[in-house]
């Protein structure tokens, strides 16, 4: 057996051990959350003991329906260990009516500490400075960058941009506006790159290629780019890579959203024809990309098919939830011994057109 | 040969994307070529650096640039052309059946469009001469002069001409061929299943001597339209009107929608019509029926019933052919579903009093035709009572015309606006009348197809006047 598959297989024996753990957490009286305890008393089946692996997860629980998160009350999420104990609360969606809302209090910690440890110094210098430029307001995402740089010594300038609003200019065909906002934001992040030193930023690729065109972001000192936020297939990719970073500044992309945390990215370039490949933060959190039409079973690899996200940590427990995104499904990779996500993008994304807008 | 793969150029210079759209056989589906398609961000990218791509050009006099569209001429309609990445070659031929193939003109058609552009690019002089009223080359390249007793400057409103084109026909491109004489680099998207025509002219003025900085290439998505559109300074657009009504209030884009052409007959020639019926047939079917100079609607004081079935008789039963056949009269569609949308457009109007199809008893069969694997439409021309009716006044990329029955006095307060206008008609008052229209954009008097472009006439606004700005200048005396 090589070393990659022996790997693989410690990594499942992991999986499986902390899915018994965190099923058993949530749906223990003495742990878990109000809603997991009513919807297991309506289910009329106890995970806590019935679930011995994470495949059990996948046959068993139906899928997540994120709109619990909306239209349920906070509270029924806290699981009890957290009792008395106020909780962040991070939003999602929104763009019209009620966002989805989930509450917190380490993981995002957890997460990007973890994730600081697969940054390259040269490129995110520590003890200095980062910039935001992009959507902060009631998202997880500020938290934790602002966290992410903290853990390497750094502050953090931030800009804000609303996505709500842009969507819903581009929604309503107002382009001029999109317009007049996206660089009412760029004039803030521009301003701030040139009376302060920062060397590196969080941003979305339109919000990079927009500051880009305005100031040369390599005279400006920045050395490495998080970016997320959007779709980056391959053309764009490399665009940003060669012409927007000009091969000199690190250019780290990352998939990620409040419900599961960031995954990190697999090495990429003309080698691969800048193919991303995302791996979840497993075991807190497990992609898989399945077939849309029988969910429960996974796509061949390098297949496309619909990405399905499964969290499990002891804030929060989502089973088979399916994300609105698509990918390629890839591999293990040595570092990161699961399957990864690759080429994501919305779902249905040649089918029918999207509203990204700049985030 | 080998599929090819067609490049972005970027201010002249190959770039291989990493996404690729196939041009496919109108027919079979075949692969002809794969075509790079960029971010929007590549052309954000190139503009910044496009005073470049304009010093290349000034680099050369007006006279030589003339010179050097010349031989472009000759090379695109003789020459061994780069098509491909790799340095693929193509024959005229080649060119010629690749381009039937993705668009589904008959050769016949790709050659006439072939000789328009031909000519264009070899008679830059008169052309340049017609846009510019007869300002010596001379005062182009030093942007100032004496002309006609009097000082004279102009300066560029631009530094870049973006174009956005179609795939109907060919021949539109050579509107942007003064550009190159006129030191204007373009900016280009093509369109979708025509990447052939921009590309190997392109190629001839770059074998002819142009500088490759002069052309970008930039087959790209919505948001790069978008941005050529915008950031140019100066921009053509092609498209329906949904397309192209978001633009109708930018003086810097000028647009090149349908045409709603249209043939007039006045009172004193009525009498006449039949004289006219090879005229107003070629009007509305030469080159299949799809630019914007063929005319859509004929507008007669009476005999409206008549003169459509005359025009009925003649169009009704043409039918497709073979794509090599000489006499080939229709284009297959590149996009069935076009076909099927406008044949289904039609008979739903059809479906509203006041008119009547006129070819439907002419033709041996339905008005859309599959055969060969290629969609058809036949000629289709429609009596209609008043441009009250829906389709009195419409434009299909097909052989479709109205005939409505207008008084004389009451024409052109009803005709709507129009690219082209034949008024067949000798009335005095009414030469007058249509000549202070500003409904009308060019003006036939007297029996000239639609179809017949004045090379030394300004076509759908002039490009010099589009790209140069007159000036007031002072001097002081030496």
């Amino acid at each position: 057996m090589s070393s990659l598959d022996q790997n693989v297989q410690d990594a499942k024996v992991q999986l499986d051990a902390h899915a018994v753990e965190i099923v058993k957490w949530h749906f223990s009286p003495e742990s878990g959350s109000p809603f997991w305890l009513d919807w297991a008393k309506e289910a009329g089946w106890n995970p806590a003991e019935e679930i011995s692996c994470f495949d059990d997860i996948i046959t068993k629980f139906p899928h997540f329906q994120d709109e619990w998160l909306r239209d349920m009350p906070n509270e029924v999420w806290r699981p009890k260990a957290y009792d008395g104990r106020p909780f962040s609360i991070f939003e999602t969606g929104g763009t019209t009516g009620m966002p989805k809302q989930r509450i917190g209090w380490e993981d995002y910690k957890i997460d990007y500490s973890e994730f600081s440890e697969t940054l390259n110094d040269d490129h995110f210098p520590r003890d200095h400075y980062w910039m935001m430029v992009g959507p902060t307001g009631p998202r997880r995402l500020r938290l934790s960058i602002e966290h992410l740089a903290n853990v390497r010594g750094c502050s953090t300038y931030f800009v804000d941009l609303d996505p709500r609003w842009v969507k819903r200019l581009i929604s309503n065909k107002q382009f001029d506006q999109a317009r007049a906002y996206m660089d009412h934001v760029i004039d803030q992040a521009i301003t701030i790159l040139k009376n302060r030193k920062v060397s590196a930023l969080f941003t979305t690729p339109k919000l990079l290629e927009a500051m880009a065109e305005r100031k040369d972001l390599i005279k400006a000192g920045i050395k490495g780019v998080f970016c997320g936020g959007t779709t980056m297939d391959q053309q764009y990719t490399r665009f940003l890579v060669e012409e927007i970073c000009e091969n000199q500044i690190g250019f780290v992309p990352t998939y990620g959203n409040t419900l599961m945390g960031l995954a990190r990215h697999r090495p990429f370039g003309p080698e691969n024809d800048y193919s991303i490949t995302y791996h979840a933060p497993q075991p807190r959190a497990v992609l898989r990309v399945v077939d849309p039409k029988q969910t429960e079973n996974l796509v061949d690899y390098d297949a496309w098919g619909r990405v399905e996200l499964t969290t499990l940590t002891k804030e929060f427990f989502m089973p088979r939830f399916l994300e609105r995104d698509e990918a390629i499904r890839r591999s293990p990779w040595e570092e990161c011994p699961w399957d990864g996500v690759a080429e994501v993008r919305p779902f249905g994304a040649m089918e029918k057109k999207i509203v990204e807008g700049v985030y | 040969m080998a599929v090819p793969h067609i490049p972005c150029l970027r201010l002249g210079e190959p770039y291989v994307s990493l996404n690729k759209i196939e041009v496919t056989d109108y027919r079979d589906g075949a692969t002809k070529a794969t075509v790079s398609q960029v971010n929007a961000g590549v052309v954000r990218r190139d503009l910044q650096r496009i005073d470049l791509a304009r010093a290349a050009l000034r680099a050369f006099s007006t006279t030589e640039l003339i010179e050097i569209g010349a031989k472009a001429g000759e090379i695109f309609l003789n020459g061994q052309v780069e098509i491909g990445v790799e340095g693929e070659m193509q024959s005229p031929t080649q060119y010629v059946e690749t381009l039937s193939s993705t668009s589904g003109l008959p050769h016949v058609m790709v050659q006439r469009n072939m000789a328009k552009i031909h000519y264009a690019l070899t008679n830059m002089q008169v052309v340049l001469n017609g846009l510019t009223r007869g300002i010596d080359p001379s005062i182009l390249d030093a942007g100032v002069g004496e002309q006609f007793g009097t000082q004279v400057c102009f300066y560029p409103t631009s530094n870049a001409l973006g174009l956005v084109m179609p795939s109907n026909s060919p021949a539109v491109n050579s509107l942007w061929l003064p550009a190159i004489a006129l030191k204007t680099p373009i900016v280009m998207k093509p369109g979708r299943e025509e990447p052939w025509t921009p590309y190997r002219l392109i190629q001839s003025f770059i074998q002819a001597g142009c500088p490759r900085e002069a052309f970008g290439f930039y087959p790209t998505d919505y948001e790069g339209a978008a941005d050529i559109l915008n950031r140019c300074g100066r921009a053509l657009i092609f498209g329906d009107k949904s397309t192209t009504d978001q633009y109708a209030n930018n003086p810097a884009i000028q647009i090149h929608g349908p045409g709603w052409s249209k043939i007039l007959i006045g009172d004193d020639e009525i009498e006449n019509w039949r004289d006219h019926i090879d005229l107003i047939a070629g009007s509305i079917a030469d080159n299949g029926g799809r630019s914007c100079v063929n005319a859509s609607a004929v507008v007669v004081p009476k005999y409206g019933r008549e003169i459509a079935d005359a025009l009925a008789q003649k169009l009704g039963p043409i039918k497709p052919t073979t794509v090599d056949d000489p006499e080939a009269k229709l284009s297959g569609f590149a996009n069935p579903k076009m076909g099927e949308w406008i044949d289904g457009a039609i008979d739903a109007d059809l479906s509203e009093p006041g008119c009547e199809e006129m070819t439907a008893k002419y033709r041996d069969g339905d008005r859309k035709v599959v055969t060969g694997g290629g969609t058809y439409l036949r000629p289709t021309i429609v009596y209609c009572e008043s441009f009250d009716h829906p389709l009195s006044n419409r434009e299909f990329l097909c052989p479709y015309a109205s005939v409505v029955e207008v008084p004389q006095a009451e024409m052109l307060n009803q005709m709507g606006e129009s690219l082209v206008v034949t008024a067949i008609t000798g009335d005095k008052a009414f030469h007058e009348d249509l000549l202070a229209s500003p409904m009308i954009d060019r003006l036939n008097l007297g029996p000239i197809s639609t179809m017949k472009i004045s090379w030394d006439q300004p076509h759908e606004g002039n490009m010099f006047e589009f790209l140069y700005k007159r000036r007031s200048i002072g001097i002081a005396a030496a």
